[in-house]
């Protein structure tokens, strides 16, 4: 539905006395996601004596030594680095091939296109679990251990079958005289593609580039087994200082709202193609 | 929309054959030559047929195992549907709030597992966390590293926490697609508030509805990064869901051949499952012509 945006203001008659127990619903479950982000911002600006000895809902002594350890510190702060490079990588390397599969599957029946399609799918159902221990063979054995662009292509795994899924979703929204047209005009395919198709499906483009943001950023099991030192992620940064140190909970806090930003920033910019995006382009 | 059939389109698909083959079809492989093979280290290896996957599928860790994890899945999903649906229904209908409200839900998809993991672990402590502290002061005895009702608990509201807002989101989107005609058609004819919902959201909802179901289902059953941050699989082998077992198997006790024949079954388990969903969803996307 693409004129969802324009709906005619529903009457309010009809809903007025439930529009406070919505709000009441909202909040409470707003409080729920929040509270327990709250308690972590909060244990990130307290010293660690202060987290240990006293039981309080502020910081009584606010500190930002915290953040500053992770600032300063490279072995923490290159963890973000890496982490956003290979991120950054497999969000290109599964667009770039994602973008022709999709519009294939989108516009042709071809021989076992929906065994395809499935069998596609069906690495994003895999356990990453199952694939964690082969995946460290593979890359050691081709000498792409603990490098930036193996976690890259290890996410590929479940990011390039979720960008089909969802570009495929938004393509089916283009009508197909648009391509004919094209054609007749004389454009060839690849021109047609790039200036043509693309530019309309630039929010599916978008929504497609930001799952594969958020499904790489988050994942800890592939990117972890993949790399020791130079390609360290944040969130096995997290972990092992962790317990090397005796659990510093005020640095683990301060890091783990650091882990927060990004996507925080992220989804702001594609809040208003979220609520399409998670339907993969199918509402 | 009429496709035309044309097996060139084989070549755009390509790429993503050969990108998928090498990070998929590889590592699997090598999976399935673990399954039949035993060694005693030095790379020799012997050929040992389906042993591994008859002692597998006897031992009583992998039944035990796939019970805790159907629960779980089942547990999470009866409570995620309806919640999401619910708080779908009570978003706010336009202006700026529209987008805090979405903005704040999607907060704790975007958070990494482990530190999903890290901020319930820290938040249920009974000593400096918020929920820990607040339920043992009021006499509720709570200690998820102790008590396996407590974990269990912790595990489950701390997915709750983590993805309802994906179903919310899903069934939003849902909602947002119903034309204002048919709300208008309803009151016309004096429709109450339940059967508004009944004939017109929830069916209109069906299809996203199935992509929340399948998304949760196989994430749920593929869960280890937060409860293995949390409880780390215990106490006891409580919390110990098919991935944590598989990796402690693997990685922690380098049994490659009886990992790889647990894999596989796990493995063909969600596939098999998601099938079944995947099959509902593309048939309900042809009736509805969406």
């Amino acid at each position: 539905m693409a004129d969802m945006s324009v709906a005619a203001p529903r009457s309010r008659g009809l809903s007025l006395p439930r529009v406070n127990i919505r709000a009441v619903v909202m909040v409470l479950y707003l409080g729920f996601l929040l509270l327990p982000i709250y308690w972590l911002i909060n244990m990130s600006l307290k010293t660690n004596s202060e987290i240990l000895g006293t039981f309080s809902l502020w910081p009584q002594n606010l500190t930002f030594d915290n953040y500053r350890t992770i600032l300063t510190d490279p072995a923490w702060y290159m963890g973000y680095v890496n982490s956003l490079i290979y991120v950054v990588m497999n969000t290109v390397i599964s667009l770039t091939v994602a973008l022709p599969a999709a519009y294939a599957f989108s516009r042709y029946r071809f021989m076992g296109d929906k065994h395809l399609f499935f069998w596609l799918l069906t690495n994003r159902m895999a356990p990453p679990a199952v694939f964690a221990l082969p995946f460290f063979q593979l890359y050691s054995s081709i000498g792409l251990f603990d490098t930036h662009i193996a976690v890259a292509l290890a996410h590929c795994l479940f990011n390039v079958p979720l960008a089909v899924w969802i570009l495929e979703g938004f393509m089916r929204g283009v009508p197909k005289e648009i391509d004919e047209t094209a054609y007749i005009d004389g454009y060839s395919f690849g021109r047609f593609f790039v200036k043509i198709f693309m530019p309309l499906i630039a929010s599916g483009i978008g929504v497609a580039a930001f799952f594969n943001f958020m499904f790489s950023w988050v994942e800890l099991l592939l990117s972890r087994t993949l790399t020791s030192v130079n390609a360290k992620p944040i969130a096995a940064t997290m972990t092992r200082t962790v317990s090397a140190s005796g659990l510093d909970w005020g640095v683990l806090a301060a890091a783990g709202v650091l882990t927060i930003v990004p996507g925080a920033l992220v989804i702001w910019f594609v809040r208003n193609y979220i609520a399409k995006g998670f339907a993969l382009g199918r509402v | 929309m009429d496709k035309s059939v044309n097996n060139k389109a084989w070549f755009l698909v390509l790429p993503v054959l050969f990108l998928v083959a090498f990070s998929a079809v590889i590592p699997l492989m090598t999976v399935v030559n673990y399954s039949v093979q035993d060694t005693f280290g030095n790379n020799q290896f012997f050929w040992v047929g389906l042993e591994w996957f008859e002692e597998m599928l006897q031992s009583d860790r992998m039944w035990n195992a796939l019970g805790r994890q159907a629960i779980f899945s089942a547990v999470i999903l009866a409570i995620e549907v309806p919640l999401g649906i619910l708080v779908a229904l009570c978003m706010p209908k336009r202006g700026v709030w529209v987008s805090v409200c979405l903005v704040l839900m999607a907060l704790p998809l975007l958070i990494p597992w482990n530190v999903v993991g890290t901020i319930w672990q820290i938040f249920g402590r009974e000593d400096i966390g918020l929920l820990g502290y607040t339920l043992n002061m009021l006499g509720i005895s709570y200690n998820y590293t102790q008590s396996s009702i407590s974990a269990w608990i912790t595990v489950v509201v701390m997915d709750v926490w983590h993805w309802t807002s994906l179903v919310a989101l899903l069934a939003y989107a849902g909602l947002q697609s119903i034309p204002d005609a048919y709300y208008q058609a309803a009151k016309i004819d004096q429709a109450n508030r339940w059967k508004v919902f009944r004939y017109i959201e929830l069916p209109k909802m069906q299809g996203v509805l199935m992509i929340a179901i399948l998304l949760r289902f196989m994430d749920s059953f593929m869960i280890y990064t937060e409860p293995f941050v949390v409880t780390g699989g215990g106490p006891g082998n409580a919390t110990t869901f098919l991935s944590i077992d598989l990796v402690k198997m693997a990685l922690g006790q380098f049994d490659l051949g009886p990992a790889a024949a647990f894999s596989l079954m796990y493995f063909l388990v969600v596939m098999l499952i998601s099938w079944v969903f995947y099959t509902v969803m593309t048939n309900l996307d042809k009736r509805g012509g969406a």
